[in-house]
């Protein structure tokens, strides 16, 4: 009882000031929360035909029924509606390929193998053709699987650029360092929608007459061309933070550039940006939302498309609250897992580093 | 050293071969699309109109050239009001997730959790919902303080000698906030505040521990510690990446286009589908924010070599 006390005395009212503010946001919170919680629970509406039951409230419950109603376009977009179990497990193998990746104990040369078998079955999955599925072209992809495939092609490719970038911008080559220099701040520079636009609308016109490139393709390029010019530079961190003893080490041994690099460097500078790299991540998973701008239906577009219908205008706070928590539960388990990681290789310390996890 | 030389005139010569062959395309395309090309446009009439200006007068009988500069003055004007609250709302952030009492740093904590990780563009969508659905019209606006009034026509407030009031479907006098201005406003700077936050509390725990108990050994109270011995010395830890969330809040105020506030992209893309001169609109847009980031880059490269610290600088 009395650690308890002096837990609170401690805590929440050691002087004046931190007892005025807890008070402050309790009362807040009492006066907030109610109503709220009033709002997106006991007065909601969870399931309903149609939005007439929730526009008899007016306002005073949230009109859920909108993402149960529409949930199978909200998340598999506009692929055919009977064949809906393709995307599922799609995104559920992508999901479970990531889940398994982060654990250190797969961090094995043969993971790159399960990515490609895994990739190969979701591409199978996805556009179909064999097997007796049918063909889905991939201008009717959509929702939720959209996003996991920009985020995990947009990081896949854009990691081994910005590994190249990182090491051109530090090389000894003038001509190579400017061409690197000058790439990453011209990217760095400008919003991503400038590149995006630039991938919608001036790609074509760059291609030789008679070859096209699909949107999705497009976009997905401009997002890689994007994503690697920010995790070269994190990459570029990671570098300068191996201690120099190491190239000279290498140098001395009589390694050349690529087996230093390859085998030395490269293994030591990478663990110093683990954690960074993996928060690069996180913005670029929720930079494909972006894409919405430029008309891809990724999981935000097929929400703004629900609520287009006429029975549903008006429910945007819902329809965007619930993006939001999609959004934030994925970024969310990638930031713990990255604070997670960070604590783990510093507890670890350089000689188990050097041995490998 | 032979061999990088080589090395280096096979890449200019690759990527000027890539260049042309580029160049060759589009000029080739252009062409045959019949797509004019050159920066003439700009002096064309515009033809459309833009709902809100600062600082330039405009109508749709005006040039693109001025629409564009119309767009670029209202990118600054969100920018600079976004840059100044999110750095006050940051800071009383980064600020309170150190503060002893528990309540308070948790609840910082949990927000900036939550905005860091949640896309601007959900939160912006978010916001002008918020504006337009659920505020009431002009007629029953809410009344929070004497003389603002919050409707789904914006915001409405006073300014010193005039007032707004209800006139007709809307307010007259004061100054007042469109539903895109506002949205736009209150994503970019409660998403930016989550990020300077972390910076100030990363700048402030960056200063020994020693200096703090210096500071309370010299009889000086917590707020006077703060000000006079730690916040100086976190300033230099704190400048430079807050300079780059300045940065990134002007280059995220181009989502705008999302919502409808005429900034300087969203201008750019109607006269790109008007003229159909994609690649003149695009560089319109890149060479804006690769000024701006040049300049803001220059600036962050000369305050810090005035703040490094003596001894270290090279």
């Amino acid at each position: 009882m009395s650690t308890a006390a002096s837990w609170l005395r401690r805590n929440l009212f050691s002087s004046w000031a931190s007892a005025l503010a807890t008070l402050t946001i309790l009362y807040l919170a009492w006066a907030l929360l109610p109503p709220f919680l009033e709002w997106a629970l006991v007065k909601a509406i969870w399931w309903a035909q149609d939005s007439k039951a929730c526009r008899d409230l007016q306002g005073a419950g949230a009109c859920w029924a909108f993402i149960t109603e529409k949930h199978r376009f909200i998340i598999f977009g506009t692929y055919p509606y009977e064949q809906h179990w393709r995307p599922g497990v799609a995104s559920a193998l992508l999901i479970a390929l990531w889940c398994v990746s982060v654990l250190r104990t797969f961090w094995r040369w043969w993971l790159s193998l399960v990515w490609v078998a895994g990739l190969a079955l979701i591409a199978m999955l996805m556009w179909g053709g064999v097997l007796g599925l049918t063909y889905v072209e991939n201008e009717r992809w959509g929702g939720l699987i959209l996003t996991l495939l920009l985020a995990t092609f947009g990081s896949a490719f854009a990691f081994p650029l910005a590994v190249l970038l990182a090491l051109g911008r530090r090389s000894r080559l003038p001509a190579v360092r400017a061409v690197c220099v000058g790439y990453i701040e011209l990217v760095r520079g400008v919003p991503l929608i400038s590149l995006l636009f630039m991938a919608s609308v001036m790609l074509p016109l760059f291609l030789p007459e008679g070859l096209t490139i699909d949107k999705l393709l497009r976009a997905q390029i401009a997002l890689i061309l994007f994503a690697a010019a920010y995790l070269a530079e994190v990459v570029r961190g990671g570098l300068q933070a191996v201690s120099h003893h190491q190239y000279e080490a290498a140098e001395a041994l009589g390694l050349g550039y690529w087996k230093r690099t390859l085998f030395v460097i490269l293994p030591q500078a990478l663990r110093y940006a683990i954690a960074p790299l993996v928060n690069t991540f996180i913005g670029l998973f929720k930079d494909t939302s972006l894409v919405v701008i430029i008309g891809l239906f990724d999981l935000l577009t097929s929400l703004k498309v629900s609520l287009q219908e006429p029975a549903w205008t008006g429910f945007g706070v819902e329809a965007y609250l619930f993006a939001a928590a999609v959004y934030f539960l994925f970024c969310w388990a990638m930031s713990v897992y990255s604070q997670g990681l960070e604590r783990d290789l510093a507890r670890d310390g350089a000689p188990r580093l050097l041995r490998g996890a | 050293m032979r061999r990088g030389l080589v090395l280096q005139v096979a890449l200019v010569a690759a990527l000027a071969a890539i260049v042309g062959f580029l160049a060759w395309n589009t000029a080739h395309n252009l062409e045959s699309r019949r797509i004019a090309s050159g920066f003439a446009f700009l002096w064309r009439e515009a033809g459309f109109e833009i709902g809100e200006r600062t600082l330039f007068a405009y109508s749709a009988a005006d040039s693109y050239f001025r629409a564009l500069a119309v767009g670029l003055a209202n990118t600054f004007r969100v920018a600079a009001i976004g840059i100044l609250l999110a750095t006050v709302l940051g800071t009383l952030l980064g600020l309170a997730r150190l503060a002893p009492n528990w309540l308070l740093a948790k609840l910082a904590s949990a927000y900036v959790e939550v905005m860091r990780n949640v896309p601007l563009l959900v939160q912006l969508f978010f916001w002008y919902a918020i504006i337009s659905e659920v505020l009431p019209g002009p007629r029953e606006a809410l009344n929070p303080l004497p003389g603002v009034f919050l409707s789904n026509r914006g915001i409405a407030f006073p300014l010193p000698g005039s007032s707004p009031e209800l006139s007709g479907f809307n307010f007259t006098g004061g100054a007042s906030l469109s539903p895109e201005f506002a949205a736009l406003l209150v994503g970019l700077v409660t998403y930016t505040a989550a990020f300077i936050a972390e910076i100030v509390r990363a700048g402030i725990l960056s200063v020994p521990r020693g200096q703090f108990e210096a500071a309370e050994s010299l009889g000086l109270g917590r707020r006077d510690a703060m000000r006079q011995v730690i916040l100086p010395q976190a300033l230099r830890m704190i400048v430079p990446p807050l300079t780059s969330q300045y940065l990134n809040l002007t280059k995220n105020s181009s989502l705008a286009v999302a919502i409808g506030y005429p900034d300087l992209v969203s201008i750019a893309n109607t006269t790109i589908n008007q003229t159909g001169q994609a690649i003149e609109g695009i560089a319109i847009i890149m060479a804006v924010y690769l000024t701006i980031s040049l300049s803001i880059s220059a600036f962050m490269n000369w305050y810090n070599r005035g703040v490094a610290l003596k001894g270290l600088r090279r």
